[in-house]
């Protein structure tokens, strides 16, 4: 394209390019070594378990991988008004630019070997370190933990307005409230009695739907004993922003007792329980109308 | 169009928004139903409730409700309640609707009450057959839960207009539970027993001052 107005006169012999390229080079280094040093182990999800801390160290690498490209873009920006600013009164086009075709080719590589090996991180991540990070596999898991023990089944019921949990290993016990033993391996079975709820841990590095008549199975292995907090992630209803809890993770001689005194406190609730199964909806039918 | 008369074009539909979001927020807050304090009683509060298959007047006359009762007798059609902290409050609901069954069985075990029981017409139990159940007494977050005993299906004398009387069918529940510190805590009930989407979570279930509501301690 041509403009009709005069080209303004470009700043000659000045080395702009490789002056763009040292100072980028150099602020990704430090912005790099921030990201990774300063701001990544302050990152969500943090380390609470496996999984949440296989999920923050891919959020530190993709947060390393963007910083030299907002780096480069906002340099430009910056650098393009400061030394390319137009002057004086006359508001004039800069030198048309045609061609370029070893930069074209350069950054449709360096994009497409980005964004590739992204790919092949993120896949190789979600049947490797975290699991499924996190969201729920649904009823056959491809990714799954391996662990000394075989995983702890926890099944997770959303209902209008609370969640409780099953422990099928426990006599089917059902109880208002999650603990879980640190370092075993733990697969969640998440589903719901009535509208879709969302479980969402976000310390445990797990957010996955609980729909009704629907197994969904996240795993998920907690490093140390603590505490974690519980919310919907999915509008249900009147008292949706009230469906929050906190859940325990505790050593495995604490997750013990804990769970022989919800046996025994329970006990009158677990005797009208139907069996265990991976879902219960839309039973019973009878209920309810 | 003219400067001005554009400007006044943005302002006039600026304001026209804010009204509208105005009357949305105080229509939103007016709608809940006045509180209700709770009859003083030794040691605490004295909490009568009662609930009803179809309260009989507008705005819903066929919706399922719970009313409560003031010192001086008098029903009121609300579920926000004012009690003590660190109280027992002591609740009777007469219960005159009949038995919707629990969806979950497990809130058929009595929880959070004083010896984690109620009495149902005078009996002492620890839990309800589930499908015995026609309401919930829950405050999730002080841990109370009590199912609420439905009258039979075939009972005569059945209630369908608030408020109900004592010479209509009904089972009389009575539990006991300690408040703690001040603080505003919903309850609600967990039986499935209005009508609507899937299988009776809609209407009454979702509007506060029907099977929902607060428990403000003061
Ligand atoms: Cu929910
Ligand atoms: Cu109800």
């Amino acid at each position: 394209m041509t403009s009709n107005l005069a080209p303004a006169a470009a700043p000659s012999g000045e080395p702009h390019i490789r002056r763009l390229i040292v100072i980028w080079v150099v602020l990704s280094a430090i912005g790099v070594a921030l990201v990774v040093f300063a701001l990544g182990p302050h990152m969500p999800p943090w380390t609470f378990s496996d999984e949440a801390r296989d999920q923050r160290n891919i959020n530190i690498m993709l947060a390393a991988l963007a910083t030299p490209v907002l780096l480069a873009v906002w340099m430009a920006l910056v650098y393009s008004i400061v030394a390319f600013r137009q002057r004086g009164v006359a508001i004039v086009d800069g030198t048309p630019i045609h061609g370029g075709g070893r930069l074209e080719v350069a950054w449709i590589v360096v994009t497409t070997l980005i964004v590739v090996s992204l790919a092949v991180a993120g896949t190789a991540a979600l049947f490797g370190t975290t699991k499924g990070a996190g969201g729920g596999q649904g009823p056959d898991p491809l990714a799954v933990p391996h662990g000394s023990l075989p995983p702890l089944q926890v099944q997770v019921i959303g209902q209008q307005w609370a969640w409780t949990f099953r422990y099928p290993a426990f006599g089917g016990v059902e109880t208002t409230q999650i603990a879980i033993p640190a370092g075993r391996v733990i697969a969640l079975h998440v589903t719901s009695l009535d509208v879709n709820h969302s479980f969402w841990a976000i310390r445990l590095g797990v957010k996955a739907d609980a729909i009704p008549g629907s197994d969904n199975v996240a795993f998920v292995r907690p490093r140390r004993p603590g505490s974690f907090r519980i919310r919907c992630a999915e509008l249900c209803g009147l008292w949706h922003g009230h469906m929050f809890t906190t859940g325990l993770v505790l050593t495995p001689a604490a997750f013990s007792s804990w769970i022989r005194r919800q046996v025994v406190a329970n006990a009158a609730a677990t005797r009208t329980l139907p069996p265990y199964s991976t879902h219960y909806f839309p039973e019973p039918l009878r209920r309810a109308g | 169009m003219s400067r001005g008369a554009r400007l006044l074009a943005v302002a006039g539909a600026t304001a026209v928004a804010v009204a509208l979001v105005a009357i949305y927020v105080a229509d939103f807050l007016a709608a809940n139903p006045t509180p209700l304090r709770a009859a003083p009683a030794p040691r605490g509060a004295q909490l009568t409730l009662q609930t009803v298959a179809s309260y009989g007047h507008d705005p819903h006359p066929d919706w399922v409700s719970y009313l409560a009762r003031d010192g001086s007798g008098k029903w009121h059609h609300t579920t926000i309640f004012k009690v003590p902290a660190h109280a027992l409050v002591r609740v009777t609901v007469y219960q005159y609707d009949t038995a919707t069954g629990l969806r979950n069985p497990f809130w058929s075990q009595v929880r959070g009450t004083v010896g984690n029981t109620m009495t149902v017409d005078g009996r002492t139990l620890h839990a309800l057959p589930p499908d015995d159940a026609s309401h919930t007494f829950a405050i999730p977050e002080l841990g109370v839960s009590v199912p609420l005993k439905g009258v039979g299906d075939n009972a005569p004398n059945q209630c369908s207009v608030a408020p109900c009387t004592a010479a209509q069918a009904h089972t009389t529940v009575t539990f006991t539970f300690r408040t703690g510190n001040p603080g505003r805590f919903r309850w609600q009930c967990f039986v499935p027993c209005a009508a609507s989407f899937v299988f009776g979570n809609g209407g009454p279930m979702q509007s506060i001052g029907w099977m929902d509501g607060y428990v403000q301690v003061v």
